[in-house]
Parts: structure tokens; sequence; C-alpha cells
């Protein structure tokens, strides 16, 4: 188990540097002039050329990447185009305000999807059928739709919440649950989807098995039958599931902080993707890839707990 | 006993037209497959629907109401939303397929070669696959606009190198699961070259699932399109579904149906996409047919003469145990009739009496043996006739009194004793579980008693098998913790389906010197489900004959082995090796004897 972690946080480390190389070459690639853009048309062509070397826009590609990568190492992602601010310091203000929006919707997702695949596949009939229709559907309609049809019919119909707008926690618990209520709900009722048809199949394919006749053979009742050994069973492909389901909220969040003006990481990206602020978007990838990978070295974990043969491999 | 059966994929162009027909049979695909159709040609006669330009603004026209003119109003700028939601649909569609087209001829390639050839090429492209499914797609996508800019054709370009991973894994996962297939391994041995068998056979079982996942693909391409217009981060000169919503919603309160139709059109034809991907999946598949469970055709199921003996079974003598009566056993069909596999059998077990039920795969005793403990799979179920239990009738048992019989009255061992094992816990955990159930003892005393169980059963180190998972112990070894588990409660009654068949030739003997001894032991009956007349003869006191569903013949087993009258128990005889049916050694025409024996199995 150790070493087949330790392998798999050397894959990890590995992946982080293949992305972050290429990333710089593509984003640092650009003929885009930034100095130029930054000075505005008025600018002389020797404050441009000063700006530009300033920037560092004039070395050698790799001894750039070689720069940031030094830099990164020790925790400096440089600095932002506009406004100057470490990126780092942009980064950190808004990690926390995404993950907690993912997270939380994560899971509930886990926790919905799970009752709602367990019981599509233990009562089947009349049951299965709609958990399946409803978690196609779910997941089929993109999560920005889905957050439109909420901001319609509770913020402007109805007024409970207010259609933007982010309360921060330490100034407001309740408020800041308000504000964040829509955006959660529009990622997690995608994610229970997906989440819920998977759970389903993993719970059928589980009670198929020869051991659960066995065990039910030797009197055990239903219910520990289904909620021990079965769900037991089928967690490791729900868990896989999740994982996926978590690279997808990331990416789901972009637009939804957009809608609702939630300052994370996602609005970030789309503001310094208009600018054209690099440094920033490059900040804004590695964030996310390490985010990835992290999490999936935890299900990695925590397939070896749940089961026996990854232990020893 | 593992079936050799090889799919041969010869008629492919027969399946997939049955496959197209079960996809017109299932209404929701049809109707999505309809809507689509629809929602193409409207964008490609976008011209003669509308004599709007969706480009030009006329400011008279700014937020009109629907009618009027424009059939669905006009937008902030006062462009004709019905023409914009149709040309629109021509930049949605291109700008899918593009995705789509780009996913699948990269993925496609790559996976084929990967999975087919595998080594370098399969360890180079499973690691670019593995980063590129690491990154959320939209994030990947917001970097990349910064290089290419706005345009909406390099965007799905590369969203559509981002989906490849996708396509790449599930046609590299085919492509190696079909090259290991038996006719594959047989064309390349008849010397046909690689590119013809990729095109012959590996091509015919990639295509099914690439057309199902092209239809997940280009749903999530016009949403993760529309999505970036929706930011405003598209190009905003070209009409499309995404900037009209992006208009939209700045327009939110002024005119609210606005967002309406680009959020119907989106969200229609995705889920369109969706479903008429997955019905065919399931057409392919064909699992998700929901199956009922059959019910009993007739309140007392037997047939006459059956219920007839049944009325005095007071007068039972005290040593039967079991006594079946009429059982008949049936499965749901997925077209909603019956088929029925068990044509009402009688069948008598006695006290501490060990009955052999004989028949080759298919004869139904296995599925007899399941209904008796109505542990039947899916879809399966008892029809009629009588399970004759201590004065209770087990086909009319409920779930939760049959949960008090099974294990402590009425115990199973199984065939394959690996799949029989939950992997997730230890073997000692799985042996303690219905000991205190049925027992009520305390986990320690439950622990020392599975642990003397397993000494009984012959494993040396039983606290260390006590300890292990499944997976870490022998096929033989395993077989003996089932039997240990199937005896932990002492019951009067051992159900063993074929104990024997999946282990080696030299544990089989064992396993059924311990059968025996154990019989001894607690004075069981034995239900021994087998193929094979030399277990029979070893163990059983009698023997009912099974073939397609009915009992031929029955009787003592010196009887039977004396003087059998039906030609199939003749057929099950000569199955069984001796030293007269026995074939020699080979011997070619000329050469001396050579010390080499063919063996045959029965």
């Amino acid at each position: 188990m150790v070493t087949f972690l330790a392998r798999r946080l050397l894959t990890g480390i590995a992946m982080l540097l293949v992305i972050s190389a290429l990333a710089f070459i593509l984003l640092y690639l650009t003929g885009t002039d930034i100095a130029r853009s930054l000075l505005g048309d008025n600018a002389s062509a020797e404050a441009v050329a000063l700006r530009a070397s300033q920037l560092g826009l004039n070395d050698p590609l790799l001894s750039r990447y070689a720069d940031w990568l030094g830099g990164a190492l020790h925790g400096d992602l440089g600095t932002s185009w506009f406004g100057g601010a470490p990126v780092v310091d942009v980064l950190g203000s808004r990690l926390g305000v995404t993950l907690s929006l993912v997270v939380i919707s994560t899971l509930i997702s886990a926790v919905v999807a799970t009752v709602l695949g367990v019981w599509a596949a233990v009562r089947r009939g009349w049951v299965d059928r709609m958990v399946q229709f409803v978690s196609l559907g779910g997941a089929a309609v993109p999560n920005y739709l889905i957050a439109l049809g909420l901001v319609t019919l509770f913020a402007i119909n109805l007024g409970w919440f207010a259609p933007t707008g982010y309360t921060r926690p330490e100034d407001s618990i309740g408020k800041w649950a308000a504000s964040i209520t829509l955006p959660v709900l529009a990622l997690t009722i995608g994610c229970i989807a997906g989440t819920a048809q998977q759970v389903r199949s993993a719970m059928i394919d589980a009670l198929r098995q020869d051991y659960v006749r066995t065990l039910r053979s030797r009197g055990l009742s239903h219910r520990s039958v289904v909620y021990k050994h079965v769900l037991r069973n089928a967690a490791g492909p729900g868990l896989s599931v999740l994982a996926l389901q978590f690279v997808g909220l990331l990416g789901g969040a972009v637009i939804i902080e957009q809608m609702f003006a939630v300052p994370g990481l996602g609005s970030l990206s789309v503001s310094s993707t208009i600018q054209g602020d690099i440094p920033v978007i490059m900040g804004v990838v590695m964030v996310v890839a390490v985010i990835v990978i992290a999490v999936n070295l935890l299900i990695d974990i925590a397939h070896g707990w749940l089961n026996p043969k990854a232990r020893v491999s | 006993m593992s079936d050799l059966t090889t799919t041969l994929p010869a008629d492919t162009r027969s399946a997939d037209a049955s496959l197209a027909k079960r996809l017109l049979r299932d209404p929701l695909g049809l109707v999505s497959l309809v809507f689509l159709v629809v929602v193409v040609l409207a964008a490609v006669l976008a011209p003669l629907l509308t004599q709007h330009d969706p480009t030009v603004a006329v400011l008279g026209d700014v937020l009109a109401d629907p009618g009027d003119g424009h059939l669905l109003g006009g937008d902030s700028a006062g462009r004709d939303v019905f023409a914009r939601l149709l040309y629109g649909s021509r930049f949605s569609l291109l700008g899918a397929a593009l995705a789509l087209g780009v996913a699948v001829v990269i993925g496609g390639l790559s996976g084929l070669v990967a999975g087919y050839f595998g080594r370098w090429f399969d360890t180079l492209s499973s690691g670019a696959a593995a980063v590129l499914m690491a990154l959320p797609g939209m994030v990947v996508l917001l970097a990349a606009r910064s290089v290419v800019g706005t345009s909406a054709w390099w965007a799905m370009a590369i969203f559509g190198i981002l989906l490849s991973a996708s396509v790449f894994r599930l046609v590299r996962q085919t492509v190696q699961s079909v090259r290991n297939e038996l006719y594959v391994d047989a064309a390349r041995v008849a010397g046909l070259s690689d590119l013809r068998i990729i095109f012959r056979h590996v091509l015919r079982v990639v295509r099914a699932p690439i057309i199902i996942q092209a239809g997940f693909i280009a749903s999530v391409a016009i949403a993760i399109q529309a999505g970036l217009e929706f930011l405003g981060l598209g190009d905003m000169s070209i009409p499309t579904w995404g900037s009209m919503l992006n208009d939209g919603f700045a327009r939110i309160y002024q005119q609210p149906l606005l967002i309406l139709w680009p959020s119907l059109m989106i969200a229609l034809v995705c889920l369109a996409l969706t479903l008429v991907a997955n019905s065919l999946r399931d057409a392919l598949e064909s699992t998700s047919s929901p199956r009922r469970a059959v019910a009993p055709t007739s309140p007392d199921g037997a047939s006459g003469d059956a219920t007839a003996s049944a009325t005095n079974h007071a007068a039972d003598d005290a040593g039967t145990l079991l006594r079946v009566e009429g059982l008949r056993v049936g499965y749901a069909m997925p077209d909603g009739s019956t088929k029925e596999i068990v044509h009402g059998i009688d069948l008598e077990v006695r006290r501490g009496e060990v009955v052999g039920l004989i028949g080759e795969s298919g004869s139904g005793k296995t599925q007899s043996a399941f209904a008796i403990m109505k542990l039947l799979p899916e879809g399966g179920g008892i029809l009629g006739g009588r399970v004759l239990w201590k004065g209770h009738d087990l086909a009319r048992l409920s779930e939760r009194d049959m949960t008090r019989i099974r294990g402590k009255e009425i115990a199973y061992v199984p065939q394959e004793p690996m799949s029989n094992l939950d992997p997730s816990f230890t073997i000692g955990a799985q042996l303690v579980e219905p000991m205190r159930v049925h027992l009520g003892l305390s986990r320690a005393q439950a622990r020392t008693r599975a642990v003397e169980l397993l000494r009984r059963v012959g494993i040396n180190q039983p606290e260390r098998v006590f300890r292990a998972y499944p997976h870490e112990v022998s096929g033989g070894m395993a077989q003996r913790v089932l039997i240990a588990g199937a005896i932990s409660c002492e019951p009067e009654l051992l159900v063993a389906d074929e104990p024997t068949t999946a282990l080696d030739v030299t544990v089989q003997a064992d396993i059924l010197d311990l059968l025996r001894s154990l019989q001894d032991d607690f004075d069981m009956g034995i239900l021994l489900v087998t193929h094979n007349f030399g277990v029979v003869a070893d163990l059983c006191d009698r023997v009912a004959v099974m073939r397609e569903g009915d009992i031929v013949e029955r009787g003592s087993t010196r009887d039977i082995f004396v003087h059998h009258e039906h030609p199939y128990t003749t057929q099950l005889f000569d199955a069984i090796l001796t030293p007269e049916n026995t074939r020699q050694p080979y011997r070619a025409p000329d050469q001396p004897t050579t010390p080499h024996t063919e063996v045959s199995t029965s």
C-alpha cells in the first residue's frame, strides 16, 4: 500500500510538471503584445520595450519556465500583469470560496445520490425507472440552465434569495449560507444525477454477485446483505464516480460563480481570461491541477481502505 | 464451469438492424431522434423558415413582444429572436460536430493503436489521456481562449482534443478485450494481416460503443460551447444560442422570455442527444429491461396428482426432511412472457440421507435447488408446487420467515468457491455474522467456534485463515471455508450445488470425503446437485436424474447403477471414464508406442 501510494504520488507530481510545462509554453507563446496593451496606444515604443523587458518577455521561453518553476516551488507564482498583486495572494483569496462551493456540493451529492441509487437498485420497478429518467435528464441539462431556472424561480419570482452576490462567512454565517444556496443547488442537481446513475449500476452489479446469494443462504437479513455487504462492495465504483464529478464541479463552478457573482477561482479565471492576465490564468490552471490530483490521491487511499486487494499490492 | 462461448460477430449487419429496430421501439429514444432530425432540418432550411436576417438590428424592434412580424419577438438590439434561434442552431450543431469529429478521430485512432498494438504507444497515450482527463474542460478552454482568441471553432477543436481522452479510453478498452477473443486469435493464426483483422473484426465491435459515446459527447460539446458564449467569451458577432443566453440574462427583468427560447433549445437538444445515446446503449446491452418477478400461476400451483399426495402429508414418515411436490420454476422474459424451466418435479430427502440430483447443464437441477431455498436470481420465481419443510410450505413462506430457516435449518454450498465469498470482508467476519444471528453467540464465542469449524473442515492454520481475505486463499481452501460456513449453525439439510466442479481433481476427492464425514457427524440430509455420476456413486444413497426440467428416472444409487431404463441415464453413465471406454494412447501409424496419454474429461 505504501509503495502503491508513493508511486501514485510520483505520478501525480510528474503530471503536474507536464501540465505546468504545457500550460506555460502554450500560454506564453502567444504573440499578443501585452506590454503595449498594458501601457496603452499613446505610450512610446521605448516605454513599451522597457516594460516588455521588465516583464521578462524577451527572455527565451525555456528559461522563463525554469524561473517560474523555481518560483512556484518556493510558493511564488509571479505577479498579476493587472494591478501587480502576487498571483498567490490573488488565488488565495479566491480558493476558499470555490472549494467551499465544490466540497459542499460534493458532500450533498454523495449522500443524495447514494440514497437514490441504492433505492433504485434495490426496489427496481417504477422507482428504478423514475430515478433513471430523472437522473438522465438532470445529467443532460447543462448546470447553467438549471441555475437560470433556479434564479428565475427563487430569486426573481419568489424573491427568496438575492439573484447574485456573495457574503463572506466571516461577516454573517446566515447571509453566507443564503448567498451560496442557489449556486450550490445549481451545481448539486447535475452532480446528483450523474452520481446516482453510477451508484445504481454499481449496486445492481454487486447485487448480482454470487456471494450475495451465499450470504442470503446463511440466513442474513436483507438489510445486512444490502447495506453492509453490497453497499460496501459498490462503494469503490461510487467513489471513482464522485472523483470525476468533483472535477466536473470545478469546471461547472466557472460559469456558476460568474452567474451569481461569487468571487471564486471560476470568476477569477473568466475575468483574467478577458483581460489576458496570463500569470493569473497560469496560476488558476496549476491550482486546479493540484486540487484534482490531490483528490484523486485521496480517492486512491480510500480505495485501498475499501478494497483489501488494493491494500497488499 | 466456464462456458467457452465465443460470440462470433458473423452477422453484424443484422445485429445493427435489430439494434435500430429496438431503438425505434423505445418511445423516448424515438421521440428524441425525431426531434434531433427536426432541429437539423430547421438549421439547414433556416432561410426558408424566416425572412429575417439574424444579424440585422432594427431600433424599433428592441425587446419587441412575440408576434406581430417577429414570431418570438426582438432582442436587446432589435434582432429577430426566431431567426437568431434558427441560425444559431447552425453554429451550435456545427461546433458540436467539429468537437465530435476531432474527438472521434484522435481518440478513436489512438485508442485503436494503443489497444491493438500496445507497447510504448499505449503507455504514452494512456498518460496523455490521464493528463487531459485530470483537468476540468472549462478551465482549459478559458486558458486556451487567451491563446487562440474568441473563435468558436478553435474552442470546439480544443474541446474535441480534451474529449478525445474519453473516446480513447473506450476504444482502447474495447479493442483490448476483442484482441484476446478466440476468433481474433484464429484470424491471426490464419495469417490475416493486422490491418485486415482491424477492419474485419475490431472496427465492428468498436463501432457501437463509439456511436453511443458520440451522443454524450455532442451533448456536452453543445452545452460547453453555449456556456462559453453565455459568459461572453465567444464571438459575439455570430448568432448562437449561447450569445442569446448572454443577451437574455442581461435583460432578464425586462423581457424574461428572451432567455427562455435559447434555454429550451439547449436543454432539449442536450436531453435528446443523451436519450438517444442512452436508448442505443440499452438496446445494445438490453440489461435495463425492467424484470418483474414471476408469480405463481394458480393458487395451489401443482398439478392434480401432486396436490392429492400433498394433502395427506401428515402421514409423512418421521424420517422425511424435505419433500418437493410438483415444483415448477420460471423466469420472466423481457417481452413479458414467462418461460418455465422446471416442469413440476417431485423430490424427497430423508434425515441423514444423501440424494443426488444429476443432469447436464441446463437441465434445471441448479434452478430447482435455488427454488427450494427461494434464492432464485432476479426475475425467477416458483410458478407452482410445494416445498414442504417441517409442515411449512416454503414456496408460500415470506422472505422474513425464510431468513430464519436459511443457514439455520437449510444451508447451501455453492459451486464456484472464489466468487461466493464477499471480497471486502475477512473470512472470519463472514463466518461470525450468521452464527451471531442464528445462535445468538457473542462475538468472542462466535470467533472461537469459527476457528474450530475451520479446523474441522481440514484447514491447518485456522487462525490465519480466519483473519485472511478471500483473495488470499486458494480455491480448495475457499470451498472448505464455504462448507464451514454452511455447517456453522448445524443445519439439517445441506444443499450442495456441484461442490467439486470448480476444483482441481486432487482437491475434489478431499472435499467429497469432508462432506461425507460431516454428514456422518451431524446426521445431515444432503441434496447434492451434480453432473457427474462418479460423485453420485461416491456419496449418494439415492439419485434423481433430471433432464430438460423433468425428473426422468429415480431410485437408489445401487439400483440405478445396476439397472437403469431411461436412455438419458445411460448417456450420463457412458460419460464416466472406465477402463473399457477409455481411449487407447494415440499411436502414429509407423511409430512405436509413445508414453503419451490422452486425457478426456467427462
